[in-house]
């Protein structure tokens, strides 16, 4: 039965007895058409698209620990179109526009809210940077509003306009950009899912890839031997281990980019602002924590956990540009596992196995891509062809030098970004 | 996290900087195959346990340092320069 | 209310201080909890989502019900823990998430829809109209949402960070800790002693216990006060060590001025970051509560801080007080209440074998099952095996056992084992390389245990550091065994309370379980439980001990969630500390800033050096007009600019050219003693890293230079070449970027500028464009390089940069002289744009040689750094964007950087896009706008119209694609 305000009332009318699993935990059945490795939001995303847009169903998603257990369950929960180079451009297109109607489609409330995300820049060689980049998010069809600094001042009057290090010059707005509850997005994905029929195995860790005259045929794990004739990787974290398990090596470091919460307050910060001078970004969540956070601690990392420099500087950063939250203390703080790629964008691929299919390296951009990479991975499993918007995820990109995507300008190669 | 140089000792995270795996030691040859070029510059390893890793000391002294860490403890494990590691 | 001859308090010193705008007084050595409750005020806060009143839990930091505001306007300091906040003079704390008053919460009617409130309600509701979760429902959540509030005004206190480094850093000064700083401090180690209290001693603050024949406290004392005097010791108190890091650092804050009213000499807090070879985890440990329905009433305490009130504080938290428990502290708790005159309506045991007592009823086999009272506790309802009966009382002790706080053991993702006896969780070994847990938080109760422990713990330290540790004998103690049976939960009518900060109760982690959420962090993060600011310190283990029950699973199979740091909350300002306004980050400045700030010149951030924007004339009101001058001063007679800021590394040895022509992609090694050559350097995946130029000084000298931006990367770069990839190569690196002040000298009038500063005139024979040198000015040593970033007749000249000042003030007169001047940025910019120069804006870090046009730069006689990777088929060719010139040729000359550009006629969107723009100025010397962009395959489209576009400006003009160079293409004027 249905989510809905009518449905809360006459449960708690009746002691709330009458709520139900919101997913199965079957027993993994010996065979399926399709196994997902990975129950992140990506994972789950990926087989809710195959139910709901290509029918399939007789899927399994297996995850070694529990449901949305991964990045999506430890991110700073952001959403946003406002790339510019193509391919990214179209594929976070496309997934801003699936959020926008994620709601009504898994019928929960994944609190999407587009509180509108303010990108500071601080000379005027920035500001044209982001001129371009504004421009490429409005050629694609989403929005952008260059801020002057008396612009950037209504929006977010607590900055520190008279003394900060970089002074802010302005800003580039996107109004369609804001925020979301993480965990929420995973569990309607899984409902979704388990309605369709896609079974959800949690605790089942995939222990090898089988694979017979060059085409995948199942998978090894905790729980027995599962045959399969697709099988799709969506495992970011772990993307090197389980890719080594059907001999492949990875363009992917593995690294660590902390995240912090601080004790719940009154609203004071209602946008996304991001300092890329001071590598800082902060939202207010719906609980009122502040939610922000800054770069990777820039080394190999599967430890989930960072270390105090990146911890200060982060602090630092905000403490320069919006000193009114001194006084807010960090309550915890997380680190999470970034798959990166030489050029910090993502894989959406097949394979050099027939049937093996290839989901990572979204570096630390994963959570507002769930929809549009679960959409695009679906449609590239069930139909053996790219999807237009992930069309350029090419896991060849690199060695040929094809389509690169450097956002960020460092470079196509490792530890750059 | 703390880091041994072997020419300034005991040294805080915050004056290294970071290049990743030691096979940015093997560089091949301009006339190796794109293949050999791929693997070097961007397929890798990326162990979840011990690896060889590139470190530079530009807080210090402005060594290139070769550590051996573990990925999934932070435990490091040995440090050489890099203009005698074997390559 | 008081009870006079006890506590730790000093009487002759009384302290007034102001709670809910009523004024109080308490006596140096309160807390602000202890102090209200000496003046029997329970009601101190509102739960977060039902806004239930609520009252002290506690007697420490992981409080969760008892959160006030400290002080006021841009000193507001929410969500301070009562418990932990010493009173002082003046002090002023407030109620917060409470309107219109602490005693009248209108959001209290959310208590009343509990029902609908349930964990996760949010997910299923609020759907519908779409439109109405952005406009209606998250506003009203959020304004509901939050406890204290943000001043929104700048911090104005000072906070600090420091380092410290030790053999043995002691976290804890109770019984195991002052016995492990005390051995390890014998056996001679340096030896930091960190506690989060006011003073050492731990629980035997709160006990009244003998050690060693005398009170707890006051052995404490002693030890701490002999630890002190010892040289190789630093005992922190009001320290809390806040996390584990890696290699034994520990992150620590210390409280330096919070406890005090005149703060202005003094930061807030100061964070530690402590480098400890080994340490001693002696945290103790957490008393947990039980959850019965309605345990959540102001009155309501655990029972170890009901001792505490009373023993330490010498307050009566109540006149007639019922203690609950499941283990043998219920009756030491109800023991020391008949001591000290309170009276004690009821001792209630979960246990049938509980012990009678003459001093007051003990009901053996039975359970709290509900309590009553609106703003504060009236009476309790037990359930005994004669039936439920009631039992009037204001103060209710409860006791579910205890919790080792073995939070920072967790740090590095370890996972604690659970100990049957105790019946909690207990760290494992070496969950921390080099940190020892002991005493308490590793499971051991009693005093004796907790000093065994503690020195045990510092002999394996000391062993372990190579050290020899002394006899030290151990204090005579209590040795009580642990005697509990577990009780989490009492079922009945009513919610039972298990996360009281964030109103998580039992049905709602059953309700978890009934929805499938049986995973312990499906379980939190679906009900919130431990997600407050006490982070589940108080109520975690209970909460799985419900859901294991709900699951069928035993509590160990149930699993824990991780705790992460901080152990407490830590304010951004204390680990941000120093970093507000210029603190951020270090300013750079030339040798020329003053004389230039005297100048008048706008100075702008160039990475973190300051550069002039340009130097205003009077009479000129806008940069333009500046900017115009500057530029036609320059094509006219001579301008000065400081170029410092540009890297310098100095590169020498034998090999120092067949070093350099594997970094650059030209070839250096060819360059003659006494020659510059510009140079391209890529970054081994093919783009272009920065350029520059190569001076060869000498036959093994070069002075190389990277643009501003790039210099530390460049540095980082050629170490790495030189120590990674050719440590065969004799050469030798430094950066020489600060020690020398150099200047450029542009224009037609730069020799005759130069010629009468120098000690010797200038050949122009020996100095052709691109030639460098040694040169004199007054007797100094300098270098003279003819090289030029302004496609004038020009000269850069290089001095010490202790001459830097002098020199430019000395340039800049004989440039007026001449009738030339200071040229800043802007000019700098439209200069080298009127001659296709790059910057920076040009090569982005997405460019190659190729698109730039340089490929034949590429020296195809020699391997470089980049070039098999720039050799790619997708880095090359006619798909790609190429640096053109633009210039407007339609009705609208408006040109701006990050316009894109299109095919006139076709429609402004992506797949239409042709290219972009880079740099946009106008030339006072052309008379127009002038663009750089890049368009796709365009070297070959040269003469054909484009249309730029920019719809954040609402720019569109029709340009015609040109060379780059748009002035002096054949460089006569550069060599003349």
């Amino acid at each position: 039965m249905g989510f809905s305000g009518w449905r809360v009332l006459r449960e708690g009318l009746s002691g709330n007895r009458g709520w139900t699993p919101q997913w199965r935990d079957p027993e993994p059945k010996s065979e399926y058409d399709i196994v997902i490795i990975g129950g992140g939001g990506h994972g789950l995303s990926t087989a809710y698209y195959l139910a709901k847009e290509h029918g399939l169903t007789n899927v399994a998603v297996l995850e070694k620990g529990y449901l949305g257990g991964g990045n999506v369950g430890r991110n700073t929960t952001i959403v946003r179109a406002n790339y510019f180079l193509p391919g990214n451009s179209e594929f976070y297109s496309h997934s801003l526009k699936l959020w926008e109607g994620l709601e009504e489609d898994l019928n929960y409330n994944v609190m999407h809210s587009q509180r509108g995300l303010i990108n500071l820049f601080h000379s005027d060689g920035q500001r044209d940077a982001f001129a371009r980049r504004g421009n490429a998010m409005i050629n694609q069809g989403d929005d952008a509003i260059l801020l002057d600094r008396e612009g950037v001042r209504k929006h977010l009057p607590y900055l520190d306009f008279d003394n900060l290090r970089f002074p802010v010059y302005g800003g580039l707005l996107h109004p369609r950009g804001g925020t979301a509850r993480h965990d929420a997005v995973a569990w309607g994905y899984a409902r979704g899912a388990d309605s369709r029929g896609v079974d959800l195995i949690q605790n089942c860790e995939v222990t090898g890839i089988d694979i017979e005259n060059g085409r995948v045929t199942g998978v090894q794990t905790t729980r027995g031997p599962i045959r399969a004739k697709k099988v799709g990787m969506v495992v970011a974290g772990r993307s090197s281990q389980v890719a080594a398990m059907a001999g492949m090596r990875l363009p992917i470091e593995s690294h660590v980019l902390q995240a912090f919460v601080t004790e719940g307050l009154k609203p004071v910060i209602d946008h996304v602002v991001s300092f890329g001078m001071g590598h800082f970004y902060i939202s207010q969540s719906d609980k009122g924590g502040l939610v922000f956070g800054g770069d990777l601690d820039f080394y190999a990392s599967y430890a989930a956990r960072g270390n105090l420099p990146m911890v200060e500087h982060v602090m630092e950063a905000g403490m320069a540009l919006m000193p009114m939250i001194g006084r807010a203390r960090v309550l915890r703080s997380w680190g999470g596992i970034m798959d990166m790629t030489p050029d910090g964008s993502p894989i959406i691929d097949k394979t050099g196995i027939d049937g093996l299919y290839l989901n990572c390296g979204w570096c630390y951009g994963g959570f507002k891509a769930v929809p549009g990479s679960g959409f695009s991975f679906a449609h590239l499993i069930a139909r053996d062809e790219h999807h237009a918007p992930a069309a350029r995820y090419r896991l060849d990109r690199f060695r040929d030098g094809i389509g690169l995507m450097d956002e960020e300008g460092t470079g196509a190669q490792h530890n750059l970004h | 996290m703390r880091i041994r140089c072997p020419i300034c000792g005991d040294r805080d995270l915050r004056e290294f900087t970071y290049k990743g795996d030691a096979v940015a030691l093997n560089r091949p040859g301009p006339e190796a195959a794109a293949q050999a070029w791929d693997d070097y510059l961007h397929l890798r390893r990326n162990p979840a346990g011990a690896t060889r890793e590139l470190w530079y000391h530009g807080g210090g002294c402005g060594a290139w340092i070769v550590v051996t860490r573990d990925t999934v403890t932070h435990e490091i494990l040995g440090a050489v320069l890099a203009e005698e590691a074997e390559a | 209310m008081r009870i006079a001859g006890k506590g730790l308090i000093d009487r002759d010193t009384p302290v007034h201080f102001r709670f809910d705008g009523v004024a109080h007084q308490g006596f140096a050595g309160d807390t602000l909890a202890s102090a209200l409750l000496a003046q029997g005020v329970r009601l101190m806060g509102r739960s977060f989502k039902y806004h239930r009143p609520r009252g002290v839990l506690t007697a420490g930091s992981e409080e969760p019900n008892a959160l006030v505001t400290v002080g006021q306007g841009a000193h507001a300091d929410p969500n301070v823990r009562a418990t932990v906040q010493e009173i002082y003079d003046g002090l002023e704390a407030h109620p917060q998430n409470a309107w219109p008053s602490l005693r009248y919460d209108l959001l209290s009617l959310n208590d009343l829809a509990a029902p609908f409130l349930s964990a996760g309600f949010y997910y299923k509701t609020f759907m519908w109209p779409r439109a109405f979760w952005e406009k209606l429902y998250e506003p009203v959540i959020r304004r509901a949402a939050g406890l204290g509030a943000l001043s929104g005004q700048p911090d104005p206190d000072a906070y600090e960070k420091a380092y410290a480094f030790c053999d043995l850093l002691v976290i804890g000064a109770g019984p195991a800790g002052l016995m492990a700083a005390l051995t390890a401090a014998e056996a001679g180690a340096d030896v930091i002693l960190c506690d989060e209290d006011t003073r050492s001693g731990g629980r035997l603050l709160a006990e009244d216990e003998e050690v060693d024949g005398q009170p707890g406290h006051a052995w404490a004392q002693a030890l701490t006060d002999r630890l002190r005097a010892m040289p190789n010791v630093r005992v922190m108190r009001r320290t809390t060590v806040t996390g584990v890091y890696d290699q034994g650092t520990y992150g620590a804050l210390e409280r330096v001025g919070q406890h005090l009213p005149h703060r202005a000499s003094l930061p807030r807090a100061c964070f530690w970051r402590i480098v400890a070879k080994r340490a001693v985890l002696a945290s103790g440990a957490i008393e947990r509560p039980v959850a019965f329905p309605n345990n959540d009433r102001p009155g309501i305490m655990t029972a170890g801080a009901v001792r505490a009130y009373l023993n330490r504080w010498g307050v009566a938290p109540g006149r007639r007080v019922v203690v609950f428990g499941n283990n043998d502290d219920a009756h030491r708790t109800a023991r020391d209440l008949v001591a000290a005159g309170v009276h004690v309506a009821a001792l209630v045991d979960s246990r049938h074998e509980a012990q009678a007592s003459d001093a007051y009823p003990v009901h053996a086999g039975a359970v709290l099952c509900n309590t009553q009272g609106r703003l504060g506790l009236e009476s309790v309802t037990i359930r005994t095996a004669k039936g439920e009966e009631r039992i009037a009382a204001d103060t209710l002790a409860m006791s579910g056992g205890w919790n080792p706080s073995l939070h920072l053991t967790c740090h590095m993702n370890g996972r604690p084992v659970w100990r049957d006896d105790i019946a909690a969780f207990v760290p494992k070994p070496d969950m921390v390389p080099g940190l020892i847990p002991a005493g308490a938080c590793h499971g051991a109760f009693s005093t004796h245990a907790c000093l065994e422990e503690g020195r045990a713990a510092a002999l394996r330290a000391l062993s372990e550091l190579g050290m020899t540790a002394k006899d030290v004998p151990l204090a005579e103690a209590e040795d009580a065994p642990v005697s509990l049976r577990p009780l989490w939960q009492v079922l009945g009518k009513g919610r039972a309370w298990l996360d009281f900060q964030n109103d998580v109760t039992a049905k709602d982690v059953a309700l978890a379980a009934q929805e499938n959420f049986c995973s312990v962090e499906h379980m939190k993060r679906y009900t919130t439980q431990g997600m407050a600011p006490d982070q589940g310190k108080n109520s975690n283990v209970a909460a799985l001990a419900v859901l294991a029950d709900a699951t069928g699973r035993s509590i160990p199979e149930t699993g824990t969630t991780t705790f992460r740091p901080p152990y407490t909350p830590v304010a951004i300002a204390a680990m941000g500390a120093g970093a507000e306004g210029k603190g951020f980050a270090p300013e750079r400045k030339t040798t020329s800033h003053a004389a230039t700030v005297e100048r008048g010149a706008p100075m702008i951030e160039a990475g973190l050096w300051y550069r002039p924007s340009y130097f205003p004339d009077p009479g000129e009101s806008h940069w333009r007009q500046s900017c115009d001058r500057e530029v036609r001063m320059v094509r006219e007679s001579v301008g000065i600019c400081d170029v410092s800021t540009l890297g310098k590394i100095d590169v020498q040895g034998p090999d120092a050219g067949r070093f350099l022509d594997l970094v650059y992609t030209n070839m250096m090694s060819t360059v003659k003693p006494g020659r510059v050559r510009y140079g391209l350097m890529l970054r081994e995946d093919g783009h272009v890293m920065d350029d520059g130029t190569a001076a060869r000084l000498s036959e093994g000298q070069y002075l190389i230079t990277t643009t501003t931006a790039a210099a530390g990367q460049v540095m980082a770069h050629l170490d790495f070449v030189a120590q990674g990839l050719r440590p065969d190569l004799d050469v030798r690196l430094a950066s020489v970027t600060e020690q020398w002040a150099q200047f450029a000298v542009a224009g037609p009038q730069s020799r005759a500028l130069l010629d009468g500063l120098l000690d010797a005139p200038l050949d122009p024979e020996a100095w052709p464009f691109m030639a460098c040198g040694p040169v004199k000015v007054m007797g100094i040593a300098a270098r003279l390089f003819r090289i030029s970033f302004s496609g004038e007749h020009a000269y850069e000249i290089a001095v010490p940069a202790r001459y830097g000042d002098s020199l430019f003030r000395l340039l800049v007169a004989r440039a007026e002289a001449l009738g030339g001047g200071p040229y800043g940025m802007e000019a700098l910019n439209v200069l080298r744009i009127e001659k296709g120069f790059i910057t920076h804006a040009e090569i982005h870090g997405r460019t190659t040689a190729f698109d730039i046009g340089m490929d034949r730069m590429v020296s195809a006689k020699k391997d470089c750094i980049g070039k098999v990777m720039a050799d790619r088929p997708g880095l090359k060719g006619p798909e790609r964007e190429q640096l053109v010139g633009l210039r407007p040729v339609g009705e609208s000359k408006e040109m701006t950087a990050g316009a894109h550009l299109f095919e006139p006629g076709t429609e402004p969107v992506r797949v239409n896009a042709q290219g972009y723009v880079t740099s946009v100025g106008f030339s006072p010397t052309l008379g127009t706008m002038l663009a750089l962009g890049f368009l796709r395959n365009g070297r070959a489209r040269h003469g054909e119209r484009v249309k730029l576009k920019d719809h954040l400006r609402q720019v569109e003009t029709l340009c015609e694609v040109c060379d780059p160079v748009f002035f002096d293409p054949d460089g006569g004027r550069l060599r003349g």
